[in-house]
């Protein structure tokens, strides 16, 4: 399959390790990864805080950046989220149809990462190999947005060597909400020291995720403590083998 | 918080403008008691909706006719509200129609001063509480008692609702003997809910014998037959609605059904999703008045105060669905943490935070669109599928839109403003993008001053910071290995 990386700006520009790992994944298994270098941001944070009309142009400038891939793969449960949940109604407030109806043709073809993997690609196994211990955070986009449902579980049950353990209040979210953890960062701190707690509790080295947004929530306070716990995105994980082990 | 003393008054909707949400929710966030009290119940009262919601394996199909049934009278309530005018008048009441709280409360003033009382017994009712009644009652020399347990509580306290279900939810044992033993002169009172129970108990008796005019909310309205509904767990409703001989009902107009049978769906749906019960206890409906049984007077005040201004917003009118049930609540993480005074409303939680600037107006209620992180834990339990994250992002657009729209300096300036301005202007261009990325590369150097990650921001970003790490950018962008693969 030939495959087009949409790569979220934060990952493009925080967390490169993110998508080399996702073309490295998608290449090892076969596939051929294209990267349209007009992209630039999804308009996620734009449209959530409230920006809604500052993010068409945005929405205009990702429909056109993909306008020739068959399929789109995202490593980030959010922004899949924003293009799948939110850029008609985004198009609708332009009030342009033409925008609409290309936005129409975009949303099918976007899937995030492991919706690609289990889904259209059908794999529960992609030969990994990853000896450490991990607890899994669904993320609220990922989990009542998009529906992954055990999809992510499965993939990393599958992972050889990894020692998987069970996040207790795994569906409450960490408190990260874009904006909100800076606008409201006392009742984002209080949700964030609930998340942390549970990861600590599960005595695991590595928590991840289907979005580095939250990693970086969860990870930033696991840093700030000291706690020697990592946030690692799951492509990471699945990216790895015994050959390359990822950092 | 020592027991005894009543929680800061927070304004009701129609006295805005109220505190800001992170500042109300940053003094509650410190209150240990609260959070102990807040998370118990919370948790609580979530298992076992969960669990009662489980037994039912058509509930997701309950939902859709709960949401189609709300939609269909919503969407043709001019011709419902007439219906049930004609049905209630027919059957014996008299229809009020109120365009605000200060119409209503007259209404409902001159109604219990025409009885020739100066006391009335309530049934919980959170539409009076939002136009403030008992404030506007004692104002013309009538007292009004509430009746139901936890906001009699409150209203002994001089406190403020913090839930719409239970409306103490904020308060142990010990602080309502307390409030209990000063205000109803109970000596040597032990802080055991029975016995706090035997106290209101006595003191409500006797209320509800000498009470002359009853005044209730009301859950639903059946247009087709001009029958009202109230749906409770202590049987105080239905003492208020049969004992006295006048019923003052006061309801939103959004509480309107089309026809009788569309209560088989909502009273499948309110209690489990309410109090986790299958059937709640009481559930009183009363059709206008009936010669020999109950009340001599029946008088429905129907009340817009802002719902038809909701009613115009295609996105914000499904907040008009809700039939205050306060599963939203239980399972929301800013909720369970700050409480409900922090949304400084009679509608807390993320309802609340949908509702309170529909009907106050965005601009009197800034903050409460943005007190969530947008979760979907709301949406997922409503059940009338109100999609409230939806609401809350469009609620943001006219908070933003609006503030745009002011003229002056001041609004050019804001350093949000210009900031998201300027990200989307960079954002709009991959030169711009990438230049950004370069640039912010060179400036994130002195903020991380020689670690390897960032510990403090300047400014409004500071309170990321306060308890989170940054990561540093990399050398190199994705983009730029992606280039350097060729």
């Amino acid at each position: 399959m030939r495959v087009a990386l949409l790569i979220a700006c934060f990952n493009d520009t925080l967390f490169p390790e993110t998508g080399r790992a996702t073309v490295r994944l998608l290449e090892r298994l076969g596939h051929q990864v294209d990267f349209p270098e007009e992209q630039t941001c999804c308009g996620q944070m734009h449209f959530n805080t409230g920006y809604a009309r500052d993010a068409v142009p945005l929405v205009r400038r990702m429909v056109a950046a993909f306008e020739g891939s068959d399929a789109v793969v995202c490593p980030s449960a959010s922004c899949t989220g924003m293009v799948r949940d939110h850029y008609r109604g985004l198009a609708d407030l332009a009030g342009d149809a033409g925008l609409r109806r290309e936005v129409d043709s975009l949303v099918p073809r976007v899937h995030e990462l492991t919706e690609l993997l289990t889904g259209p690609l059908g794999l529960e196994d992609v030969g990994a190999y990853y000896p450490h211990r991990v607890t899994y955070h669904p993320t609220c986009h990922g989990l009542r947005g998009l529906g992954l449902g055990d999809g992510p579980v499965r993939l990393l049950r599958s992972v050889r060597g990894i020692d998987l353990v069970e996040l207790e209040q795994a569906t409450e979210c960490c408190g990260f909400g874009g904006t909100f953890a800076v606008k409201n960062a006392d009742t984002s701190t209080a949700m964030l020291s609930s998340k942390v707690r549970a990861v600590l509790d599960t005595r695991a080295e590595v928590v991840t995720a289907a979005d580095n947004s939250c990693l970086m929530h969860i990870g930033g306070a696991l840093s700030r403590q000291r706690t020697g716990v990592r946030a690692v995105h799951m492509a990471e994980i699945l990216a790895s083998t015994e050959q390359e082990q990822a950092a | 918080m020592s027991p005894a003393m009543p929680r800061v008054r927070v304004v009701a909707p129609g006295a805005m403008p109220q505190r800001p949400f992170p500042d109300a929710a940053r003094e509650a966030l410190g209150d240990s008691q609260l959070r102990r009290n807040l998370g118990h119940a919370t948790a609580t009262i979530r298992d076992k909706r969960a669990k009662v919601v489980g037994e039912l394996p058509d509930w997701e199909q309950l939902r859709d006719a709960g949401a189609a049934i709300k939609d269909r009278a919503l969407l043709s309530l001019d011709e419902q509200l007439e219906r049930l005018e004609e049905a209630v008048t027919a059957a014996g009441g008299t229809v009020h129609w109120a365009r605000d709280g200060g119409e209503a409360n007259e209404i409902v003033t001159a109604l219990v001063r025409g009885a020739g009382a100066d006391e009335v017994v309530k049934v919980k009712s959170i539409a009076t509480d939002e136009i403030g009644l008992n404030e506007a009652l004692e104002a013309a020399g009538i007292g009004a008692v509430e009746t139901d347990l936890a906001e009699l509580i409150i209203q002994l306290a001089g406190d403020v609702q913090s839930h719409i279900l239970v409306p103490a939810i904020h308060l142990n044992r010990a602080e309502i003997r307390d409030v209990f033993a000063r205000e109803l002169g109970a000596e040597d009172l032990p802080d055991d809910p029975p016995a706090l129970a035997e106290v209101a108990r006595r003191h409500l008796r006797r209320k509800f014998l000498e009470a002359r005019v009853g005044v209730s909310g009301a859950n639903f309205a059946v247009a087709e037959t001009g029958t009202v509904c109230v749906v409770e767990s202590e049987g105080n409703g239905r003492m208020c609605t049969t004992l006295p001989e006048v019923l003052i009902s006061v309801m939103g107009i959004e509480k309107v059904l089309a026809s009788f049978r569309d209560l088989e769906v909502m009273l499948a749906l309110l209690p489990r999703s309410s109090t986790g019960e299958r059937m709640n206890p009481y559930t009183s409906l009363w059709t206008g008045v009936t010669e020999g049984d109950g009340p001599r007077e029946f008088h429905l005040v129907l009340l817009d105060n802002g719902r038809t201004q909701a009613l115009a917003d295609t996105t914000g009118r499904q907040a008009l669905r809700c039939i205050r049930c306060s599963a939203c609540l239980n399972v929301c993480p800013v909720y369970s943490r700050t409480g409900g005074h922090s949304y400084g409303s009679v509608y807390p939680g993320p309802i609340g935070a949908i509702l309170t600037p529909q009907l106050v107006g965005v601009e009197n209620a800034s903050s409460l669109p943005y007190a969530s992180s947008l979760c979907g834990a709301c949406y997922e339990v409503c059940p009338v599928k109100i999609d409230i994250p939806s609401v809350l992002v469009d609620l943001r657009r006219q908070v933003v839109d609006e503030q745009r729209s002011r003229p002056g300096v001041r609004a050019k300036v804001d350093p949000e403003r210009r900031a998201m301005e300027g990200l989307a202007r960079a954002f709009s261009s991959r030169r711009g993008y990438e230049t950004l990325q370069r640039a912010g590369r060179l400036a994130q150097r002195p903020l991380a001053r020689g670690r390897d990650r960032i510990g403090a921001l300047p400014g409004p970003l500071a309170g990321w910071t306060a308890a989170r790490d940054l990561p540093l950018m990399p050398d190199q962008t994705f983009r730029e290995w992606w280039r350097s693969r060729r």
